[in-house]
């Protein structure tokens, strides 16, 4: 149980696992921008280009990649048929008499739904999942949101809640497992009988478990006071982030990605998203 | 500002009282319907760099005691002064609490519940980045930190993935480095196995010994009692005895009475001299104390040679 | 006679990942019925694994646990092999007797946790009731007995532990930790097991606590006659109520025998990570100072005797 992996990040050695979190986050954000910018055929095969090198550089097992995108496969497959059969242009491929009519635009705007789609998941899961661990992208998160403070937002609080959470799960996961065999062992069953009777049967752990996730709460509250957590007020950090040049070139490589896709929309011939 | 460094020799000559509690009490609820006295008039004095015991079972009041000493609780009544701060004045402001807590810090009973960071150094480090101490000083109090507790090599490790002593050894630290006068110890061994609690009272003794910080170890372990310099018991929320080991062990009867048991050595000299076999000498708190004692009045009586075939 | 017997057992936990770990490797043991076994061993020697083996809860890797001598973890094919001999399954139609035998290993599954009681450590955090009493009755409960023969359980149960009849309305949540720990121990005992299997019982007691939770174990294994298992680090409580004992160590069996027989390699023991007990410690220290006194010594009176003995000599 102590190896549970909680959250995806996978350790490997890459340009995109050397990235500052903060840039990390910056560049997300840029990136679906520009997957939102892609409005023809020659930006989207840009995209599709760009995705397929993001998976490159970030040296990550490329099947693993790829299967994170199944469980939006039902999110793509639902907006494929919608925009294959919804969609009305002027090439229409079925016979004028047919009830249910095709038309080319529709199919390319699948295409292009379906590439949109795609490249999002990819190019989030590659910078934020796959490569962060999830206390630097708390961290990076904390840090980047610090001028919403100022309008009294609690970025602080939040990134301490989420840092002791990440902290928990597993020791919570742990626990979990021990009560649910100390119940097993008086004879309770959670896998047989009904919906009802199954979810009665979780009582048994669920009470525990929550009576022993406040006692730790409590502990952890006095702790924390005894070691004079005050809030973020004056608070000084052990590690501190730093951008270097390649976070800036990262930056800049993806902002004149995202003026290709301008230039790509602009002058590019062939079918375009209606 | 005091700040403990290596070797601090203990000065015998000039105690210095650093814990000054007066007829101090404290009550569960004081205003309430239902209230609860745990602590009913504690009077004693502690002198910076002593090392403490503090002896009781479950429920006698010795661990509201400690939450009292850096205002986890606040006294019902009574007079408490702790490093020179007045904690019963009513003008304690949060500038001197954190203060307070700085000077006296405190480790828990369950090792899992007191770790916050998903890293080792970043945990030994929440206590000093909460007091606004500046990153280059950080580093170096994180790693001397480590260092004196012996964990330096796990830095970079998940605190889940380590055993309860190293877990309460990184707690050690994290106190450590917020550079304590006194840290107290709340049953912090009770949850270990024999190892662990072998390696964290390695440690107490080392930081009572070499850096001179005030120790209250507050346990039911009468064998970690009997390394202290000085034992208290409380019951039923009053000091009922206080002296060192070897006094407070030599009152067996009162400790019996109040469900604590002396250390097996002792029990032993108590039961050989109820049996009539005299034994001279007061040392009975620890266990070649003990052996030399027995084998003194045993030599005497098979004579100085030993047996009479030796 | 062996009550339980494991034969070539072996654990490996995330197999063929590259974080594989031997818990157990190639353990051969038996435990004899009616007497009480000790298990000692460093924390991470596999013995937390072993103990949930002996009710099922976790699966050996490879290797037979034998309880009266049937295999605890028997397949489908094996319960078909073992009754493919008698006339009266093979008078059956194919379909019933699958039937059947699936419906027998059911039975055992869950059998076997009633027959053998698993007490956890720190089992005080498997209570979840309103009352201790209902707390109590949650295995008898789920044993589908009677109304009035959970009462009587639950009773007894209590009595084992020397739990007061008024707590018995209380909510476990309002207890002391020991009253607490005492309450899990009875909604174990109360499923009556065979086998009563204990992780580290007294952990975290203070002296009072830790004799009243063990005098209550040693209690029940004296009027019920069964069979019971005690992980602990405590030389001198095993020293107290242990009949047999099994060392543990680096996912191994060490040592397996009659507590003499094993305490007399004190050595290996303490290297084992069993703390030692003061007054071995004080007897060794009176034996380099010429006194001539039994080497295995662990209990207070043992010691108390034989140094009066070198008195009188």
């Amino acid at each position: 149980m102590k190896n549970v992996a909680f959250g995806q990040y996978y350790p490997a050695e890459s340009p995109i696992h050397r990235l500052d979190p903060r840039a990390k986050v910056i560049l997300t954000v840029l990136y679906i921008v520009c997957t939102f910018l892609c409005k023809n055929a020659l930006s989207f095969a840009g995209l599709t280009l760009s995705a397929l090198l993001l998976v490159l550089l970030s040296r990550l097992p490329i099947g693993m990649v790829f299967r994170s995108l199944r469980p939006i496969l039902f999110i793509i497959a639902f907006t494929s048929i919608i925009n294959i059969f919804m969609t009305k242009g002027e090439h229409l491929l079925t016979p004028a008499d047919w009830k249910i009519q095709i038309y080319a635009e529709g199919l390319w705007n699948a295409l292009f739904m379906v590439l949109r789609i795609t490249a999002l998941i990819l190019g989030t899961g590659i910078f934020l999942t796959y490569t962060t661990t999830p206390i630097a992208l708390t961290d990076a998160l904390e840090r980047l949101l610090a001028p919403l403070k100022k309008i009294k937002v609690p970025v602080h609080d939040f990134a301490m809640m989420m840092t002791i959470a990440l902290r928990f799960i597993p020791t919570l996961t742990e626990e979990t497992e021990k009560i649910m065999n100390a119940q097993r062992a008086r004879g309770a069953n959670f896998t047989t009988g009904s919906l009802v009777t199954r979810a009665k049967a979780l009582i048994p752990i669920l009470i525990p478990l929550f009576v022993s996730a406040f006692n730790r709460a409590f502990d952890l509250a006095a702790a924390m006071e005894c070691r004079c957590y005050h809030g973020d007020e004056g608070r000084t950090r052990l590690k501190v982030l730093r951008y270097r040049a390649s976070d800036l070139y990262a930056v800049l490589i993806m902002i004149g990605f995202g003026a290709a896709v301008l230039l790509l929309n602009h002058y590019g011939a062939g079918p375009v998203l209606s | 500002m005091h700040v403990p460094e290596g070797n601090v020799e203990r000065s015998k000559k000039l105690p210095e009282i650093f814990i000054h509690a007066e007829d101090l009490c404290f009550s569960y609820d004081a205003e309430g319907p239902d209230a609860h006295p745990a602590l009913k008039g504690v009077s004693l004095d502690i002198q910076k760099g002593e090392y403490v015991a503090v002896l009781g079972h479950n429920g006698s009041g010795k661990s509201t005691f400690a939450k009292l000493l850096n205002l986890l609780l606040e006294p019902t009544s009574g007079k408490l002064t702790v490093a020179g701060m007045d904690l019963t004045s009513s003008g304690i402001e949060e500038k001197d609490l954190l203060d307070l807590r700085r000077k006296v810090g405190m480790v828990f009973q369950n090792p899992d519940n007191q770790l916050v960071a998903t890293l080792v150094e970043e945990d030994v480090a929440f206590g000093p980045e909460n007091l606004g101490v500046p990153q280059s000083e950080l580093r170096k109090r994180v790693d001397d930190a480590l260092n004196t507790v012996d964990m330096t090599s796990y830095a970079l490790q998940e605190p889940h993935r380590l055993s309860g002593g190293q877990k309460q050894r990184v707690a050690i630290a994290g106190i450590l480095a917020m550079q304590p006068q006194c840290i107290i110890f709340d049953e912090s061994t009770a949850m270990l196995d024999p190892n662990g609690r072998q390696e964290v009272l390695r440690t107490v003794k080392k930081l009572n010994r070499e850096q001179g910080i005030t120790i209250l170890n507050i346990t039911h372990y009468m064998n970690e009692a009997a390394e202290a310099d000085r034992i208290l018991v409380i019951n039923d929320g009053k000091l009922l005895l206080d002296g060192t080991p070897d006094e407070v062990f030599a009152e067996r009867s009162v400790l019996q009475e109040v469900g604590l048991e002396v250390p097996q050595c002792t029990e032993l000299i108590h039961r050989l001299r109820e049996r009539g076999i005299s034994l001279q000498g007061s040392q009975i708190s620890d266990a070649e104390a003990c052996a030399d004692m027995i084998a003194r009045a045993w030599k005497a009586k098979h004579g100085k040679g030993g047996p009479a075939n030796g | 006679m062996d009550k339980i017997r494991l034969e070539h057992v072996s654990f490996v936990y995330n197999q063929g990942l590259p974080f594989e770990q031997v818990a157990l490797d190639d353990i051969s043991l038996s435990i004899r019925a009616g007497c009480t076994t000790g298990i000692i061993g460093h924390t991470g020697s596999g013995k937390s694994t072993m103990m949930q083996m002996l009710n099922g809860l976790t699966k050996p890797t490879s290797g037979k646990i034998l309880l009266d001598g049937y295999d605890i973890n028997a397949t489908l094919e094996d319960v078909f092999e073992e009754w493919s001999s008698k006339p009266e399954y093979r008078e059956l139609s194919k379909g019933a007797r699958k039937k059947a035998i699936k419906r027998e290993i059911s039975n055992r599954r869950s059998e076997l946790c009633f027959r053998v009681g698993l007490v956890m450590q720190y089992p005080e955090y498997q209570l979840f009731e309103e009352t201790v009493e209902k707390d109590i009755a949650f295995g008898p409960r789920n044993m589908g007995l009677s109304e009035q023969e959970i009462a009587d359980r639950v009773r007894e149960a209590a009595r084992f532990t020397g739990l007061d009849e008024d707590l018995l309305q209380k909510s476990p949540f309002d207890l002391s930790g020991g009253q607490k720990r005492r309450v899990a121990l009875a909604g174990v005992i109360a499923m009556r097991p065979e086998v009563l299997v204990l992780d580290e019982p007294a952990a975290g007691l203070d002296p009072v606590g830790r004799t009243r939770i063990l005098e209550g174990v040693s209690q029940y294994q004296k009027s019920t006659g069964s069979t019971v298992l005690i992980v602990s680090h405590s030389m001198e409580d095993m020293a107290r109520y242990c009949d047999d004992v099994i060392v543990m160590g680096g996912a191994r069996v060490l040592m397996q025998g009659d507590r003499k027989e094993v305490f007399s390699h004190a050595e290996e023991l303490i290297e084992a990570g069993l703390d030692i007990p003061q007054i071995t410690h004080l007897i060794r220290l009176l034996r380099k100072r010429g006194m001539e006194l039994p080497e295995n010594v662990y209990t207070v009176e043992d010691a108390l005797a034989a140094v009066e003995e070198a008195f009188a000599d």
